[in-house]
């Protein structure tokens, strides 16, 4: 791991109905540049709220988030959101916007000039795999649930962010295109030297996709590291969670036909 | 189009027309103007919301009429107020209440739409909007107001057509509209003229909700083609009604009349009187009987017809009653301290009289007031708008203890068909008015003097008050029209027929009274 953490939380809490509920709970935890973070749990985990600290579309009671060695609270929080790609549950387009109007939409915002938006949206539809001519000019609702959450990614990257948060990026695809895409996205992390923290209740898609995966539960971190590392774990929830995938590991294994050209 | 009735209708259009479009287009603009930052500043403080949707709520359910009207006397008495202390006055008369009073009730359509349409927008764009990296002002600008304009375009639009079709009701308070054609029409039982007011106000309602409809959908399917058509079709409407506003040379003199057939004659009469003389007039018609005389004082009318038993009661509430002459004195000391010439009579008096079929007024023995009051317990009784709210009737009341069993109102030119087929037994009607030789009713002696002398007199502004050549002009009306000429002149106008209107009467009475067509 390089000295400086991309993302860095220290000791950070936040909770709602003044204080009521507690959604993180002296939460640190270090993402490394390069680095590809699953984080896990279940509905009420304090994941998603995790997540929205680091672009601050929330704001910690306590404790110190620092993005690229910067104090989060010190950066105008609209010029930090500009600079962190950040993918929304199903896409989150802006329904009235064209395709590449929606890619471009952060580099707008930036001043960029026209020509060189249009290129970059260009760029980033061949990136995501969509055919350019095909879809540039579409409004969201004429493209499937695949190709809406391919613009999401896209639009995420559209300013050339080192960082990309993603909010149950594939949870509403079907289980074909959800891989698909796990893998093309897995691919451009890897090409482009993104940082992803990506939040997920799936713990499978995390353990395929992910170099590190994060546990948490009611607002706490309750487990942190490779694959691997989290198999051995003896904690009860982080052992239910591995449940799930260790029986389809098993079944699929079991229905493997014998000469293995599946 | 053979009844001259549609040409004259016809020729008024540029006129009625443009300053129709002009106060709903002034109006409009300055509800969205208020209404659009109100509704966004609202969107998010429910508190604001509620209170801001409960007041247009509650303007709403004014009467359109009662809603313009009361912008008159709030604006006279704000013009008292800045000419005290500022320094200057404006006209309470005419456009500024009517765009007032219009901006007011365009608002709840286009605050509620504006609402509703922005906390429609699903929280999840909002929440991507930030995430990309919007301000606040980005958000609403470049995802909150598209998304929410179609919704917003419908309250617009339904602003629209209300404006429109209420604008109608504007000219009561000195604003020309489309109105001009219904209020004149109804008057003088002109159909025609009903007909086309209400036929145009619909067809301008309908062509600038057609014109926004294309600016949404424009708007909607970024289409600049679409949404530049419909803003040039409004520009072109704008400016096809402003047009002949300039090209027409200004009038300078304004003829004021209220809302009965008498004062739709009279007013005719003197406008054409005045244009023989060369000087370029109008005529602000159907104007309410307490908007008239102020309008006159403010110099917002040159001239007009009022009656002096009216002024002594209801302007300077005398309750006492002053034989003729003396009355007539008095009341010319009282004008010119306000700067207001009685310029003088014209000849016949327009009074009040409680007035019934001969037929049953013979078989009861009922020859005046004072013999009405022992059957009036079993009696119905019917007047104008006004006449049960006017001090002359409380007068009467008291001084002959008159109690009806029932009391009601209604339009003057329907009174006398009313009592004359026993719908109701009595009415208020007027001395001049010719329907009461046609249904054979007759007018009730009033021997106590309970209701004042109401001399036709011909009232001038301050402006005017040296004014040699408009003297002139009216001179050889004073004195002349006698009741039996007037009346003639009412029956004529109230019939439904091409000779009937306002124009074509006051020419058939001016050679009556002698004068040169």
């Amino acid at each position: 791991m390089p000295a400086t953490p991309l993302i860095a939380y220290a000791h950070v809490g936040k909770s709602f109905d003044n204080g009521r509920v507690v959604a993180v709970d002296d939460v640190s935890l270090d993402v490394a540049e390069g680095e590809f973070l699953a984080v896990v749990g279940g509905s009420g985990s304090g994941k998603t709220t995790l997540l929205r600290l680091a672009n601050r579309l929330i704001e910690a009671d306590r404790g110190r988030i620092a993005v690229e060695g910067e104090d989060v609270s010190r950066i105008d929080p609209i010029l930090l959101r500009r600079r962190i790609g950040y993918v929304f549950q199903s896409g989150g387009l802006f329904p009235h916007l064209t395709v590449a109007d929606n890619v471009g939409i952060t580099p707008k915002l930036l001043g960029w000039p026209q020509a060189e938006i249009s290129a970059r949206v260009d760029e980033l539809l061949d990136l995501v795999r969509l055919d350019r001519a095909q879809h540039r000019d579409r409004l969201p609702h004429e493209l499937s649930g695949g190709q809406r959450q391919r613009v999401g990614v896209a639009r995420a990257l559209a300013a050339k962010p080192r960082i990309v948060l993603m909010d149950e990026p594939f949870g509403a695809l079907d289980p074909l295109t959800r891989d698909a895409l796990g893998d093309d996205y897995r691919t451009l992390h890897r090409e482009l030297g993104l940082t992803t923290v990506m939040i997920t209740h799936d713990m499978t898609e995390a353990l395929l996709l992910a170099d590190r995966v994060a546990v948490m539960r009611g607002g706490k971190l309750l487990a942190l590291g490779t694959p691997a590392e989290l198999a051995a774990n003896t904690d009860t929830y982080v052992g239910e969670l591995l449940r799930t995938p260790r029986r389809q590991a098993e079944r699929l294994g079991a229905l493997r036909p014998r000469d293995g050209t599946a | 189009m053979s009844d001259p009735r549609w040409s004259e209708a016809l020729a008024h259009l540029p006129d009625y027309l443009g300053n129709h479009v002009r106060v709903s287009v002034a109006a409009l603009a300055l509800g969205l103007l208020i209404s659009l930052p109100l509704a966004i500043i609202a969107r998010n403080r429910p508190v604001l919301r509620g209170t801001l949707l409960g007041l247009a709520s509650i303007v709403q359910t004014v009467p359109g009429l009662a809603l313009l009207a009361l912008f008159y006397p709030l604006l006279l008495a704000l013009t008292a107020l800045t000419a005290a202390w500022l320094g200057f006055s404006f006209s309470a008369f005419g456009f500024l209440p009517a765009v007032l009073a219009l901006a007011l009730y365009s608002m709840l359509p286009v605050l509620r739409n504006t609402i509703t349409g922005l906390s429609g927008v699903d929280p999840a764009v909002l929440e991507a909007a930030q995430g990309v990296g919007m301000t606040p002002r980005q958000s609403l600008t470049m995802v909150e107001l598209p998304l929410a304009l179609p919704v917003m375009m419908a309250g617009i639009r339904t602003a629209a057509v209300w404006v429109i079709g209420t604008a109608t009701l504007s000219t009561p308070i000195g604003q020309t509209s489309l109105g001009n054609y219904i209020f004149a029409g109804l008057q003088t039982q002109n159909w025609v003229f009903v007909l086309f007011g209400c036929f145009a106000a619909a067809v301008l309602a309908l062509v600038v909700d057609q014109l926004l409809a294309l600016i949404e959908n424009g708007l909607r399917n970024r289409s600049r083609v679409r949404t530049a058509l419909g803003g040039l079709g409004i520009a072109a409407l704008i400016a096809a009604t402003l047009v002949p506003a300039i090209a027409r040379p200004h009038a300078r003199y304004v003829v004021g009349a209220k809302t009965f057939t008498e004062q739709y004659v009279l007013s005719a009469l003197m406008a054409q009187r005045l244009q023989a003389a060369g000087l370029p007039t109008t005529t602000r018609a159907g104007l309410g009987s307490n908007v008239i005389f102020d309008a006159l004082a403010a110099g917002d009318i040159d001239v007009y017809v009022d009656y002096s038993g009216t002024l002594w009661a209801n302007q300077f509430h005398h309750t006492d009653i002053r034989p003729r002459a003396e009355l007539l004195s008095e009341l010319k000391t009282t004008l010119a301290k306000q700067d207001i010439t009685l310029f003088g009579e014209l000849g016949f008096e327009n009074a009040y009289a409680l007035v019934m079929p001969r037929k049953h007024a013979d078989q009861l023995g009922i020859h005046s007031i004072a013999d009405l009051a022992s059957h009036a317990a079993t009696m119905s009784i019917a007047g104008d708008y006004e006449f049960f709210s006017r001090p002359e009737w409380a007068g009467i009341q008291k001084a002959y203890g008159l109690t009806f069993r029932a009391q009601r109102q209604m339009q003057p030119d329907f009174m006398y068909a009313a009592v004359a087929s026993g719908e109701v037994d009595v009415i208020a009607g007027y001395t001049s008015d010719g329907l009461i030789a046609k249904y054979d009713l007759v007018a009730l002696a009033d021997d106590r003097h309970a209701i004042p002398p109401y001399d036709a007199i011909v009232l001038l502004s301050p402006e005017r008050r040296d004014d040699e050549t408009l003297k002139a002009a009216l001179r050889p009306l004073l004195g002349k029209i006698g009741i039996a000429e007037m009346r003639e002149a009412n029956l004529r106008a109230s019939g439904n027929d091409a000779s009937s209107s306002p124009d074509a009467v006051a020419r058939w009475l001016w050679e009556k009274v002698g004068g040169k067509p």
